[in-house]
């Protein structure tokens, strides 16, 4: 669209605010020339691909035949849609990390919101020190940390489970009752401190007065972070919830990873895995419908919660 | 940075007594909280230190969190000759990705991030909002369709295959107009006018230096993301030699019952993650104040 703009500003020299614009002309020229690369890669890589994924979406690969004869394609309509919203195990793993998140997502925030609270607060020490630490798995890609815990589980080298057989109790991280909530634990390990950065931030950003007038009035440290610190860092609170759904909802890595020694993660665990599996036995078209799907349900949870929570800003 | 403010001067001086005493209580428990969160931080990094340090003999039959003998460095030794020494290339592949995408991604985002801040066209909004909406994607609406695109333009299976969707960050842009709207001063782009500079000119020699903490922050974040990226290599690439690092050590742990010892990846782990926890500790200092202009806004 960007690209579109000095010809419309061409086409029509004299219209509207044409007086006004003369001088802007040349900068709109330049404004689309340091878009331009940008533009168009964000077009070849992003965009287009949202469109070929839709596009495939809607055919489906006919082979005649036991599937020796030459393979056709044939528009299909919504049938892939129906297909994948009958398709339990897609169904399930839905369910499954909408169940995950449903709880991670908040036990991480409440936990990096405290953390930041505690490092904003005038009783800590060593907050350089304490604020390194915490932001340190960032550092650590996704893989390498689902290769670490992938270890830390296994009954077998599990510091934890020793430990534990230690005092007595024999637990298996990676069992079916407790896998889900492993895979949990290992993305409030990766994120707490990376989320409590962003909000860690977001206080240091609060006008001193602000909070000082409040202990002026004789506020404890708690009433000051509830009633002055919190709702001054809404907006990092939003952010930091909007890209941990968009997280929740794209997981891949830890239990991708975990499937190779737990059996209790099947191939279709998650809605990124039963895609993969869906491309991997060549069925492109269904593994496009899965991902349009998951795109859409994602964009309309983290989208819907950035419009709720604009909604009840401004009523508040 | 801890800059004392001048509340928490005050505080210090201490008014009543009954207040101090509370805060020493309250003090001893923000202090609680905050190291067992960096205990339970610290730990399973802590373990893949310990368990890089083992030969795979004493992996299974000693106290993981504790040394027992130190072969560290036939373990490092063993790393780099596995495969014929794959791991090298996996690390240089690595860092071949992550630099070069990150260096063009951010020229390129900076560039963006400019235009949208500083020079007021028409479809302006309306371009920022397509570019933000695409931060609201899952990764994975992209990668696979790229898949499918790409393997009919026969790039699938090369470099430019993971290279290419990697210079794109919307985000970047995103942060690059936020900075560059708030720290890069109108007059000054217009006294570079009166002065005759042309707009390229003034973007490479006057905005870009401004922007250059936010610059670093973008290629921090892109750079990591990139170093991380586990799915699009996976779909893209089937060489092995072509792999980045994290790509690689997944396929070794898969790899145990071909061979691989457990401690081969655990070092190798341990090795891969040294580059990038160094660039943090280095260039903190920009990354913390990118964090903080993205996050306020």
């Amino acid at each position: 669209m960007a690209t579109r703009t000095p010809g419309d500003a061409l086409a029509h020299p004299i219209a509207g605010s044409a007086a006004k614009r003369v001088p802007g002309r040349g900068h709109t020229r330049s404004a689309v020339l340091f878009l331009a690369p940008f533009g168009l890669l964000f077009t070849a890589m992003l965009l287009a691909p949202i469109g070929y994924a839709v596009y495939q979406s809607f055919f489906r690969t006919h082979r005649s035949g036991l599937g020796l004869g030459p393979s056709t394609t044939v528009f299909a309509g919504f049938d892939n849609y129906v297909t994948a919203l009958h398709d339990s195990r897609f169904m399930s793993s839905f369910l499954r990390v909408f169940t995950l998140g449903i709880v991670q997502v908040p036990v991480m925030l409440g936990l990096a919101l405290l953390l930041a609270l505690l490092l904003d607060s005038r009783g800590a020490v060593f907050k350089k020190f304490f604020r390194q630490i915490y932001f340190l798995p960032y550092a650590l890609p996704g893989v390498i940390a689902a290769i670490m815990w992938s270890f830390l589980y296994a009954p077998s080298v599990s510091p934890f489970t020793a430990a534990l057989r230690h005092v007595g109790l024999e637990v298996n991280f990676l069992s079916g009752d407790l896998v889900l909530a492993s895979i949990g634990n290992m993305m409030t390990w990766a994120w707490t401190g990376f989320n409590m950065l962003i909000i860690y931030s977001a206080l240091q950003a609060i006008p001193g007065e602000l909070t000082e007038a409040a202990v002026m009035d004789g506020c404890s440290g708690w009433r000051v972070a509830w009633h002055v610190k919190i709702p001054a860092v809404r907006p990092a609170l939003i952010l930091t919830t909007v890209f941990s759904i968009i997280g929740t909802a794209q997981l891949f890595n830890e239990p991708a990873v975990l499937s190779q020694v737990a059996p209790t993660v099947s191939p279709t665990y998650t809605p990124i895995l039963a895609t993969q599996q869906s491309a991997d036995i060549n069925n492109y078209n269904y593994a496009a419908t899965q991902s349009v799907i998951l795109a859409l349900l994602t964009f309309v949870l983290s989208f819907g919660f950035l419009k709720f929570t604009q909604r009840k800003g401004t009523f508040a | 940075m801890t800059t004392v403010t001048p509340s928490a001067a005050r505080a210090a001086a201490g008014p009543p007594g009954r207040l101090r005493t509370s805060s020493l209580a309250g003090r001893a428990g923000v202090f609680a909280v905050m190291a067992l969160f960096a205990l339970y931080t610290l730990i399973p990094v802590w373990w893949l230190l310990v368990t890089a340090t083992k030969n795979s003999g004493y992996l299974f039959t000693t106290n993981g969190l504790w040394f027992s003998h130190f072969d560290l460095w036939t373990n490092i030794r063993d790393v780099f000759q596995e495969q014929d020494g794959i791991f090298a290339r996996w690390l240089l592949n690595s860092a071949l990705y992550s630099i070069g995408g990150a260096a063009v991604s951010t020229t390129l985002s900076a560039m963006a991030g400019y235009a949208l801040a500083k020079y007021p066209f028409r479809g302006r909004d309306l371009t920022f909002n397509v570019i933000l909406g695409a931060v609201l994607i899952p990764d994975v609406m992209f990668a696979l369709p790229l898949y499918l695109m790409f393997s009919q333009v026969h790039l699938v299976n090369t470099y430019w295959a993971v290279f290419l969707p990697s210079v794109v960050s919307p985000f970047g842009v995103y942060l690059s107009r936020i900075y560059a709207g708030a720290s890069v001063p109108d007059e000054l782009i217009e006294a570079a006018r009166l002065d005759g500079a042309g707009e390229a000119r003034i973007f490479w020699r006057v905005a870009m230096p401004i922007m250059s903490p936010a610059l670093v922050t973008i290629f921090l974040f892109q750079f990591v993301s990139i170093w991380n990226n586990y799915l699009l290599p996976l779909l893209m690439l089937n060489s092995d030699e072509l792999q980045p690092v994290t790509v690689g050590l997944a396929n070794w742990r898969e790899g145990v019952n071909q061979g691989i010892p457990y401690n081969i990846t655990i070092t190798g782990a341990f090795l891969s993650v040294i580059p990038l926890i160094v660039a943090f500790l280095v260039l903190q200092r920009f990354w913390r104040s990118g964090l903080a202009a993205g996050s306020v806004k």
